[in-house]
């Protein structure tokens, strides 16, 4: 395989709540994203999944640990031309499409920010024509570069935020929750528009998501997380034709499908890591086979593959 | 008044609503029929919009100030304390007589967001006891055990120190579950359950959506879910009413939805969600949004976004055609006139999949 793009390693980020308490939120996690692909974060609220996008962009100082992209360090303090590259080439999509636009701005100005900030356009007009192709990228018009973020649906200002993230070229795009606020019928739509970008740019995802089904669809490699570690990594096949760790087999066995005759039969197994006695920070990495691994002491690793 | 069938314990007539706003007046509901049977789960399928839960809310007057109903009934149908049966019509009551003698008691909803459904100032145990108190004139002993009894009943472990818990010391599945003990407080014939568990997450969900089904199979209960998820509507309903720009779109039992959908809203509401299986490049995706009921669409409301539009869906709205004894859909393809058109290829790999795996499981 060639380089990866994003390389995280034993990343940790703890915040102090009180002199007292610390929430551990995410705890050594390593993961690698390579150029084009989608990685895939899974796992419930309270798992880390969304402090670790935002720890990855920078918009918290991790703890401990090391994230690499592009082969710079971009961890610890920035240098100017790091942080630039960073600011640059990494964009994120948020989740809530009502809460995460300027009402104040018009769409123009909104995803013409970057382009501002970073001075990538020769003249007005430029960055104007640079607006218009990307508004019709995203399935939006021209016109609509006028208009303000409260003038638009759902759908249109999640293609908005889509856009706002595509004009700076980035090669790799976090994107938290991005459908977990649109309808079933629009979701369908933005996961399209996604797949259409990437086969286009050729950037890569992360895709934060809760609904398995849908980062199975879009997701090359997976990662599931657990209370701040990730218990279970691999290619989507494997994760899901393979589960091993008793986590992941819950939240499988969770997903409703839609399929009624099955569904009515089927009920959910359930997974209560103290009743299991499985203590995560002292589990170690353990391969499967491929890209497949599980967090884990040998000695669960043998009960659960029994 | 008079009931279609004798085991119907709601039915919702013909009912249309329109909501007076300062942009003008919006035609939520537009003639909406449902029938609900005793010990039965109705699911409303719909996006954001369609005017499912308004619906429902009307059903036990929680309707907004600016909402008319324009036409239509609400019939419910119990057996009063002497043992006669009544029917009434939901809507010509007012407020304070529903409130007094159907809301809570007879009719329970669970609404979609566990943290704000509670009273933050109250111990649950409290909250809890209030229902049985106002309903039941039930001594404050009596209404104590009956709490703990319903917070062992929705699986609580420790219920009785939980009693004295506030609602910020529980997890947000907990929360629901109390929400749910409250509804079931004083024994409804009917519970409505409006987005129950989109605020959960999905092993949470699966819980509470078997203890959902635990309780109405000990209480006898009828149930309507309110929702979005058809993986949810897959795993508890009887039957399925699709909503649509205020309309019933298609209704059939749970079998019929899934596996032989007619209207071509509901193929793509299906194709639209992956299953585990789906490896297709692209979703099969209901293009555009749903119309603004601001301004009524002449003819077909889907007629916009459907591929299989038929010229007439621009004229007029199609009524629904019977499939069969339960199953009922709108749209012009299945008059004896219209061309034969086919559900999308993906769509019907993936119901024989569906299908094959439900062999499978047999």
């Amino acid at each position: 395989m060639s380089e990866p793009l994003l390389h995280v390693k034993n990343l940790s980020q703890h915040f102090k709540v009180s002199r007292s308490y610390t929430v551990k939120a995410v705890n050594g996690v390593s993961f690698d994203i390579y150029p084009g692909e989608t990685y895939g974060l899974v796992g419930e609220s309270g798992s880390g999944k969304t402090t670790i996008g935002r720890s990855i962009i920078r918009l918290y100082n991790p703890t401990s640990g090391n994230v690499i992209f592009q082969g710079k360090d971009i961890t610890g303090k920035l240098d100017r031309s790091v942080e630039e590259m960073l600011r640059r080439d990494m964009q994120m999509i948020f989740q809530d499409p009502m809460s995460s636009l300027n009402p104040r701005k018009k769409v123009a100005d909104i995803i013409g920010e970057g382009l501002d900030i970073h001075k990538r356009h020769a003249s007005i007009t430029d960055r104007d024509a640079a607006i218009g192709e990307m508004l019709e990228k995203v399935g939006l018009s021209k016109s609509h570069a006028e208009r303000y973020p409260h003038q638009f649906s759902g759908g249109q200002r999640q293609r908005v935020g889509i856009a706002r993230a595509l004009i700076m070229n980035p090669k790799l795009i976090i994107a938290d929750e991005c459908i977990s606020a649109l309808d079933v019928s629009i979701q369908a739509q933005v996961v399209n528009l996604m797949k259409d970008i990437q086969d286009e740019t050729g950037c890569a995802y992360l895709f934060i998501a809760h609904d398995l089904s849908m980062v199975k669809y879009i997701s090359d490699r997976i990662g599931v997380l657990h209370l701040g570690y990730m218990v279970e990594t691999g290619t989507a096949d494997e994760i899901f034709s393979n589960p091993i760790h008793p986590y992941t087999k819950s939240l499988l066995s969770a997903v409703p499908l839609p399929n009624p005759e099955v569904e009515k039969r089927r009920h959910p197994v359930a997974y209560d890591r103290k009743a299991e006695g499985v203590d995560y920070a002292k589990g170690s990495e353990h391969l499967i086979g491929g890209t497949h691994s599980v967090l884990a002491t040998d000695e669960e690793l043998a009960r659960w593959t029994a | 008044m008079e009931m279609k069938n004798e085991r119907t314990i709601l039915q919702i007539n013909d009912l249309d609503i329109s909501f007076k706003t300062n942009a003008g007046i919006i035609h939520a509901i537009r003639g909406v029929n449902i029938d609900l049977q005793k010990g039965e789960t109705v699911a409303i399928v719909g996006e954001s919009g369609s005017g499912k839960s308004v619906t429902m809310k009307a059903a036990v007057g929680l309707l907004d100030a600016n909402a008319t109903v324009n036409s239509g009934q609400i019939l419910y149908r119990y057996v009063d304390d002497y043992g006669h049966e009544q029917v009434y019509d939901l809507l010509q009551m007012s407020k304070k007589q529903l409130r007094s003698t159907i809301n809570g008691s007879r009719i329970a909803m669970v609404f979609q967001d566990p943290m704000t459904s509670l009273d933050p100032t109250m111990t649950i145990g409290k909250q809890i006891m209030e229902g049985i108190l106002l309903h039941k004139k039930a001594s404050k002993q009596e209404a104590w055990d009956r709490a703990l009894e319903l917070l062992e009943l929705v699986g609580i472990t420790d219920a009785e120190k939980r009693m004295k818990n506030y609602p910020h010391q529980l997890s947000g599945g907990m929360r629901q579950r109390v929400v749910i003990a409250i509804a079931l407080a004083s024994d409804p014939d009917i519970l409505i359950c409006d987005e129950p568990t989109t605020a959960l997450d999905v092993t949470i969900q699966a819980r509470i959506l078997e203890l959902i089904k635990d309780v109405q199979k000990r209480m006898k209960l009828s149930v309507i879910y309110i929702t979005h998820d058809l993986g949810v509507v897959a795993k508890v309903a009887d039957y399925v009413n699709v909503m649509y720009a205020g309309k019933i779109i298609e209704v059939g039992n749970v079998n019929e939805i899934f596996y032989e959908p007619k209207h071509p809203y509901t193929w793509g509401l299906l194709a639209a969600m992956p299953d585990l299986e789906t490896d297709d490049d692209r979703l099969v995706s209901i293009p555009g949004s749903p119309p603004n009921l601001l301004h009524e669409p002449k003819g077909d409301a889907f007629a916009a976004r459907n591929a299989y539009a038929l010229a007439i869906d621009e004229k007029a709205d199609p009524p629904l055609f019977k499939v069969s004894e339960t199953h009922y859909a709108a749209t012009w393809l299945l008059h004896p006139d219209a061309p034969k058109v086919e559900m999308p290829q993906e769509l019907k790999a993936r119901i024989a999949r569906a299908q094959k795996e439900a062999e499978k499981n047999l």
